[in-house]
């Protein structure tokens, strides 16, 4: 699948391994401890030193230009998978490459790339300016100013250098942390779940300008996100990851539409898994015996000609009303309709494209 | 790999430093108990123990810090509520009024209570000089501060809604204060309390000063019979016996100041302070008034106007004598000691930082094995003995292992700012050990990530962090320095005394010219330390909250 010689990231059987243990502070709130007393730490007991694996035995590749995003729930593996590729875990087992040539042994700060975590982590002494000319200490100090003002228009923050990041609001910093990312012009931009901080307004402006950003420069990217939204609108491929396993790397409208197990199409929202019966029954019965079939919540779509079909319960949301209905094997389906339903049973119809076809 | 290379060196340096001027004096000390003349022997603390001295001694000591405990937190609590739970006009200028005995050497509120009480004082008819009572005013009024930081600063926090949950039960105000306030400020109370208890032991300028050497506490009677009886064994016995109350209470202040921090995360963030009120208020205030006026206030203008006061009314003779040698009751002129003073709190507090910088950014790694972790915590918790252990036994401990080779340093200027290095070092680490663990580990990745190499985010991160921290590092250590009086009146060379030497000499003397003398040397020094202080008050970052 990982092509040894190909351009662009390779991660090639990659495992990584925590200890995990009571006294572990890397990431604890910070101790507000009076000055003058000291409290000793925390001892862990002997049992509680325990190995989590946090990615098992996954292996990838992003070609030049392409946006990757690593979407699963928390847990699944995909920020551990991230640190590795920037080098900041180190491999238990599998190499990361960079145009074929093994990484192992390359300091994160000699790798090149650009990294985005879920806060800004911005230079609190620095000022904006400043902090997007971190990273730019190769580039001969009088061309800087002008880099900065390109990457700091790029993300809507034209006339900031001057700002101290103090001021800024939590939108902005994130943005001022994007374009100290990309100054650099890093061969590959890793993105940790940069938007799921923030709040939901924010976050969808945010996608569109990483978008626009990202298509623009032609960045190379890995995007680690639990929201399936930002991965589809973003990602010319998704890798879904589960229990640190790669369950499917694939372009968004494949993953949609052919899921290769029930796990994927579960955690992408296919509820229904359609039994023989309530295949024929909706016209889909030569598909389903060849493979296995799952409604989503859009699947259906009302046909007063179609399927008759009974009405459960109905729930309000927001701008549609989610109908349950019950198929005729006994198994329950959801209906989108924008408004409620008076009748018992409801008419209802779906085709090949609408639902998810497995394996 | 050279990196582990470098970062055991810098915590192989303070370490070295730590075992050679702190663990090997202290633990000879110790020996020296038990094995008197190379054979282990109790007869040393057998001797020591029947004696009705020793007794009196630690009876004194114990009842002397229960005494200024008690009181201490019966006059904070309600201290803490005026100063902190209720708004008046003014209320900075008596804040800061109370925040400055803290800060002041104890030799110096040692001269000031003893300013009221010498016959000429105005207190001099209550026939209170050298008595237990004057003693414990001293000790409370050094850390009435404590107390009311400590409680206020817990009382202005606490979510109001538990008491007007309480008050909407129908309980009384009384009811609520004792059912419900009360226990909610018992953690901040208790650990105070055990600090309190801590400092009131372990006590020694104040107690030389007033007490005299005929009074005797377990700190003063150590420095009895080392220097006046050469009585080394049983100086050693009675330094186990303090090492013994000074651990406890330090173990306890920990364990209490443990549960605070738990206390702590149920404060809210808004501040719940409310207008000054007649009927609730009136009470605490007056209390509070009379405390700030009679205590804290009376004896330091008392100290100021006496060191103004000559034969022949007001004037600046007793600070023009300072350039004299007192009609040869010192060695040197109080000038040549302020100088001396200075020198060695320069170099103590260089030796503090530098050293007191290693361990915190030692400390404050985050190494990915399960050893090294637990190897820093040892770290960590090794910085923290000084604090443990009272300035006399390290200035006894230095006294009888740097006198002979491999390493004679007694007759050398340098064993005092060593000293003064070894009691500032802990408090240099707590300042700065908080401000390293507040960065953002997610920073130093950032960093690395942008291309700065591990020796770049050092100094981009770490160090860019540290120097907020280093203005209040630098000021206590300063500070400590130059009022540290414990080891230093062990260690300072007869002809090279330092200010707070000087200022006992002369207390301790009899005649106005001494006694006008020392209290002008007395206001000398406590204007130093506090000017030092407010200078670091003013750069405290916001990670070091309280003490």
């Amino acid at each position: 699948m990982v092509n040894d010689a190909g351009a662009g990231l390779g991660v090639h059987d990659v495992t990584v391994r925590y200890r995990v243990s009571g006294n572990d502070q890397r990431y604890t709130t910070p101790s507000k401890r009076p000055v003058i007393t000291w409290v000793p730490p925390k001892r862990s007991a002997a049992g509680e030193v325990r190995t989590v694996t946090a990615v098992d035995g996954v292996s990838l590749d992003v070609a030049p230009g392409e946006v990757v995003a690593l979407l699963g729930a928390s847990g699944s593996g995909k920020s551990s998978l991230l640190r590795a590729i920037a080098g900041l875990e180190p491999l238990a087992g599998g190499r990361i490459t960079w145009d074929g040539k093994d990484l192992h042994g390359t300091p994160t700060h000699k790798r090149n790339f650009g990294m985005m975590f879920q806060e800004p982590a911005l230079f609190p002494s620095l000022t904006v300016g400043k902090n997007v000319a971190y990273g730019l200490h190769q580039v001969p100090r009088g061309r800087r100013p002008e880099i900065v003002a390109r990457f700091l228009e790029l993300v809507g923050l034209p006339g900031y250098e001057g700002r101290k990041v103090t001021e800024l609001s939590g939108g902005q910093a994130q943005r001022v942390a994007l374009a100290r990312a990309l100054a650099p012009a890093p061969r590959l931009l890793l993105l940790d779940e940069p938007l799921s901080a923030l709040d939901r307004g924010l976050r969808e402006h945010l996608v569109e300008v990483l978008g626009k950003v990202l298509r623009r420069t032609g960045t190379t990217a890995v995007h680690v996100t639990h929201d399936q939204d930002e991965a589809f609108a973003l990602a010319d491929r998704v890798a879904i990851l589960a229990d640190g396993r790669l369950l499917q790397l694939d372009t968004p409208d494949a993953l949609w539409r052919r899921p290769a197990s029930a796990e994927v199409a579960t955690f992408l929202g296919y509820s229904t898994f359609l039994s023989q019966v309530d295949a024929d029954a909706l016209g889909l019965g030569g598909l389903a015996s060849r493979h296995a079939v799952a409604l989503g919540p859009e699947s259906l779509t009302v046909d007063p000609g179609g399927l008759q079909v009974a009405v459960r319960e109905q729930k309000g949301r927001r701008g549609y009303v989610a109908v349950t209905v019950q198929l005729p094997s006994g198994q329950q389906a959801e209906l989108r309709v924008p408004d409620r339903i008076g009748t018992a049973t409801v008419g209802v119809r779906t085709d090949a494209d609408s639902v998810a076809v497995m394996g | 790999m050279t990196r582990r290379v470098g970062w055991t060196l810098a915590g192989a340096l303070p370490l070295a430093f730590l075992g050679i001027f702190f663990t090997w004096p202290v633990a000879t000390l110790v020996a020296r108990g038990f094995f008197p003349d190379g054979v282990f022997t109790l007869a040393g603390f057998q001797q020591v123990f029947s004696e009705d001295r020793t007794w009196r001694v630690i009876g004194t000591t114990l009842a002397q810090a229960a005494a200024g405990t008690v009181v201490a937190v019966l006059l904070g609590v309600p201290g803490a509520w005026v100063l902190h739970r209720t708004r008046f006009p003014g209320r900075w200028l008596v804040r800061a009024v109370v925040t400055i005995p803290f800060v002041l050497p104890s030799v110096v509120v040692g001269v000031a209570f003893k300013s009221l009480v010498i016959s000429t004082g105005p207190l001099g008819h209550l026939g209170l000089d050298r008595s237990f009572a004057i003693i414990v005013a001293s000790l409370v009024f050094f850390n009435y501060a404590l107390v009311v930081r400590t409680v206020g600063a817990l009382w202005a926090s606490l979510d109001p809604r538990t008491e007007q949950a309480a008050s909407v039960l129908g309980a009384s105000p009384t009811r609520v204060f004792l059912t419900v306030t009360l226990r909610a400020l018992f953690p901040a109370i208790a650990s105070a309390a055990a600090l309190v208890f801590l400092f009131c032991a372990s006590a020694y300028g104040v107690v030389m000063v007033l007490g005299g050497a005929g009074y005797g506490t377990i700190e003063t009677e150590i420095w009895f019979l080392t220097t006046q009886l050469l009585d080394l064994t049983g100086a050693a016995a009675l330094s186990i016996v303090q090492l013994v109350v000074v651990g406890a209470s330090l173990i306890v202040a920990n364990r209490l100041q443990a549960t605070q921090a738990r206390a702590q995360r149920m404060r809210t963030d808004s501040s719940n302070e409310s207008p000054w009120r007649f009927r609730r208020d009136i009470g605490p205030t007056l209390l509070t008034a009379a405390v700030v006026l009679g205590l804290l206030l009376f004896p330091m203008s008392t100290l100021v106007i006496r060191s103004l006061t000559t034969a022949s009314g007001l004037g600046l003779d007793h600070y023009s004598n300072l350039a004299t040698t007192g009609g040869g009751t010192l060695s040197v002129p109080v000038w040549e000691a302020v100088g001396n003073s200075l020198r060695t709190a320069t170099v103590a507090t260089v030796l503090a930082l530098v050293l007191g910088l290693l361990v915190s950014l030692v400390v404050s790694r985050n190494p990915r094995n399960e050893l090294g972790r637990r190897g820093l915590g040892l770290l960590d918790a090794a910085f923290m003995l000084p604090l443990g252990v009272s300035a006399v036994t390290v200035g006894f401990g230095f006294l009888i292992t740097l006198n002979r080779p491999p390493l004679d340093l007694r007759s050398s200027m340098v064993l005092v700012p060593i000293a003064q290095a070894i009691v500032a070092l802990p408090l240099v680490v707590r300042v700065l050990l908080p401000v390293l663990r507040a960065i953002d580990p997610r920073l130093r990745e950032a960093a690395a990530v942008l291309g700065a190499s591990p020796g770049k985010v050092l100094r981009d991160v770490d160090l860019a962090f540290l120097t907020r921290g280093l203005g209040l590092a630098t000021g206590f250590a300063f500070a400590t320095s130059l009022g540290e009086f414990g080891a230093t009146s062990f260690l300072a060379r007869p002809d090279e005394p330092t200010l707070p030497v000087v200022v006992f000499r002369l207390i301790g003397r009899p005649g106005l010219e001494n006694q006008g003398m020392g209290m002008a040397a007395a206001v000398l020094l406590a204007v130093g330390c506090a000017l030092v202080m407010a200078l670091a008050e003013r750069m405290r970052p916001e990670e070091a909250t309280t003490w």
